[in-house]
């Protein structure tokens, strides 16, 4: 067992992927001699040169448009967007190509493509560099789309979404970088997409992923002060949603709050609170409670930590929800 | 006029050249402060607009270490420094006129200078208390732009109102108006900007691309962006092109100038590349040292857009060590007013988000917003119930 890093998660898992299979590439602005503006792809482009590694003009719509056509060619394109709000150049390549190619030519072309996204916000950064844009992602037919929360589902995930032969849109929760997890690499991960209760409780259930599920970590202890006991269930894959541990938890708990950075409208949580209420209606002890970012553009900085959910604003919730 | 309808002067100079080989860069002074002659360019002004000149190259330059220093300190969330391109964008940001519109990167701060705006706003948004404090309309200065490129677009665009407006081609200096659009090397391989310069040409739109090519874009160098030297790619769009020594201020004023007055006559953009150098990291967040060599940094310390200047004024006699005392006093107390101003500036209030949103808000984030005013005052009212980042 050896404590590595977010960050090295995901760098471990990208060398051990490319380790196993010559067709995978990187591609992304910065990857190579610098390893990344967060290092994730450090030290891969000396190990594995820079055909296998590939700094990129500076253009994303470019960037996507190329794995494609690596793609079809038999490759494994991993692609790095250096921030959450850069992703939109390429939002076309993404929606109207990537995630359509597969149907349009009836299963003949496959997709292999992971598109690697620091997102969401918490560090100081200016605009754009904070966003939470999966959304958008998961409203796209053709497109999965999961999101690591730990060193050890960031070393893990990593390689069963390049192993996909289906396009997977991989967040990477960037306040989180920097924070530590043992990995025991004996241990089987569990499948891609699946969500996984990280811990238990029987008054509420909260549902996160990403950068939140630290949050809702934090704020189920700090329920437990109070007497209250919440489950945590970390969602990990958001398209396709696995709604069968969600559904166990909350026919056990009767409430059920979902947490995550960005705008509650039409976010994540929107989709899964009507999920909830078609299948778990009679065990409903309340409405499911959705906490996110406010319906307005990212805020400057020195009122980011406003913006975002915390731990009290989970809190709130789970009263609310308890209150009911 | 040529028949290509490109003008005269510059396409006809600036033509296609090799790939390979030195660049080809319009100097009107040498690093040693020496003037000299070129065919097309002068440098039309007189010694005191030099040492005006010399007065925006020290204070934008004291501007920018401040900011580095604060950011050090935690004050700044973060700093773009313009490091070794002060002469590229004072030399362009003088040639602007009032009635003429910028469009900047985030690094433009020595153009901010220019345009009036008070380096407190330039601080404001790295921050993180507001995206920019300034009036882009009143002040004619976009705010930054921080997606890639995006702003040659609404350059060009821009530009394109004016021709509607009537305000090209008049000969009323006072009326004529032109756009720059300022971007970085890295930024000429996106569609956007490719883009930008279909449509500019095709509508012979009044705005001047101005590259600033600092020979990096984080860590990729500008082999990474282009095998032809920039300035060269322009023809093929169909507008001229030219390159000039971007640390030599006087070059990149006269060029620019020449540049600004061909749109205001309405003969359509130029694309002008300042070539030049990023002397520090690509921000604060950066380490340089990951991904090239020192010795680049001497050949460029040795071309300094400042000292060139300095050099000149000395041994002309146009300026002498009180006035060069009296620069760097102006600048410490620059520092200064900037420090207390930065340590000072006010924190946005979270519900006011909620204000900028829409020309009409809506009623549902109006609910919303009533919603987090209603939970900020649960902690006043009760206070400690829970620990966090509110109280
Ligand atoms: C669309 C987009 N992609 C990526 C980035 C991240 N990024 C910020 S600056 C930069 C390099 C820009 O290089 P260049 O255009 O040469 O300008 P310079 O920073 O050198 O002034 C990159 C990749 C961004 N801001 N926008
Ligand atoms: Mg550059």
């Amino acid at each position: 067992m050896t404590a590595i890093t977010l960050a090295k998660g995901v760098n471990l898992g990208l060398r051990a992927a490319m380790d196993a299979d010559p067709k995978v590439l990187i591609m992304g602005e910065d990857v190579g001699k610098l390893g990344g503006v967060f290092r994730v792809t450090d030290g891969l482009q000396k190990d594995f040169g820079e055909d296998r590694v590939i700094d990129t003009p500076l253009a994303e719509s470019g960037i996507l448009g190329t794995a494609v056509g690596l793609a079809m060619r038999g490759y494994r394109p991993v692609c790095e967007i250096q921030f959450d709000g850069f992703v939109y150049p390429a939002y076309d390549q993404i929606v109207s190509q990537v995630a359509k190619f597969h149907f349009r030519s009836r299963g003949l072309v496959k997709m292999p493509i992971v598109i690697r996204i620091p997102f969401g916000g918490g560090i100081g950064a200016v605009e754009h560099h904070s966003e939470s844009p999966e959304a958008y992602f998961a409203h796209t037919a053709g497109l999965k789309v999961v999101a690591c929360s730990n060193p050890i589902d960031g070393y893990w995930m990593i390689q069963q979404a390049i192993a996909s032969d289906d396009p997977i849109v991989f967040f990477e929760p960037k306040r989180r970088y920097w924070e530590k997890g043992d990995l025991d690499e004996s241990a089987p991960p569990d499948d891609l997409f699946s969500s996984r209760v990280v811990q238990e409780g029987t008054d509420a259930t909260v549902l996160a992923y990403g950068p939140m599920v630290k949050t809702a970590l934090e704020a189920a202890i700090a329920a437990a002060d109070e007497g209250t006991s919440v489950e945590v269930i970390d969602l990990r894959t958001l398209s396709p949603l696995d709604m069968t541990p969600i559904h166990a938890s909350v026919r056990k708990t009767g409430r059920a709050v979902v947490v995550h950075e960005a705008p509650v409208t039409l976010g994540l949580g929107s989709e899964i609170a009507a999920r909830i209420s078609e299948e778990c209606f009679y065990s409903l002890e309340a409405p499911v409670l959705r906490v996110g970012g406010f319906d307005t553009p990212y805020p400057p900085s020195r009122i980011e930590e406003e913006y975002l959910p915390d731990l009290d604003r989970v809190l709130d919730a789970v009263d609310r929800s308890l209150a009911y | 006029m040529s028949d290509s309808g490109l003008g005269p002067d510059l396409s006809d100079v600036f033509g296609l050249s090799s790939a390979g080989g030195e660049p080809e860069l319009i100097q009107l002074l040498t690093p040693e402060g020496e003037r000299v002659d070129h065919p097309e360019f002068s440098f039309d002004l007189d010694d005191e607009a030099i040492k005006g000149f010399y007065r925006d190259l020290v204070l934008t330059r004291r501007i920018d270490t401040e900011a580095t220093a604060l950011q050090r300190q935690g004050e700044l969330g973060i700093w773009a420094s313009l490091l070794g391109q002060e002469a590229a964008q004072i030399g362009s940001g003088r040639a602007l006129r009032d009635q003429d519109f910028a469009f900047p990167t985030y690094r433009e701060h020595a153009v901010a200078w220019c345009r009036g705006i008070d380096p407190l706003h330039l601080l404001g948004l790295f921050r993180g208390v507001d995206m920019g404090g300034w009036d882009p309309l009143a002040d004619k200065f976009n705010l930054y732009t921080i997606v890639i490129g995006a702003q040659t677009l609404h350059a060009t665009g821009y530009a394109m109102g004016l021709q509607r407006d009537g305000v090209i081609g008049t000969g009323d200096p006072d009326r004529d108006a032109a756009v720059i659009a300022y971007f970085g090397d890295g930024a000429t391989s996106q569609g956007d900007v490719n883009e930008a310069f279909i449509w500019a040409s095709v509508f012979t739109a009044p705005v001047v691309f101005f590259c600033q090519n600092n020979q990096w874009a984080i860590s990729e160098p500008i082999e990474r962006q282009s095998k032809i030297p920039l300035y060269q790619r322009a023809l093929g769009f169909g507008f001229p092109g030219l390159r000039v020594d971007g640390n030599d201020v006087l070059a990149v004023y006269a060029v620019t100038q020449a540049a600004l007055q061909r749109a205001r006559e309405g003969s359509g953009p130029t694309f002008v590349e300042a070539y030049t150098y990023r002397m520090g990291a690509h921000t604060t967040s950066d380490d340089p040292t990951r991904y090239r060599v020192s010795e680049e940094l001497e050949h460029w310390k040795a071309r300094d857009p400042i000292e060139r200047v300095k050099a000149y004024l000395t041994r002309n006699g146009a300026a002498d060590e009180d006035y060069y005392a009296a620069i760097e006093e102006e600048a410490e107390e620059l520092a200064v007013r900037l420090r207390k101003g930065c340590l000072e500036l006010p924190d946005p209030s979270p519900l006011g988000i909620f204000d900028q949103v829409y020309e009409e808000t809506t009623p549902e984030l109006q609910i919303q917003r009533e919603q987090f005013a209603a939970y900020l005052s649960s902690f006043e009212a009760a206070p400690g119930t829970h620990q966090g980042a509110l109280s």
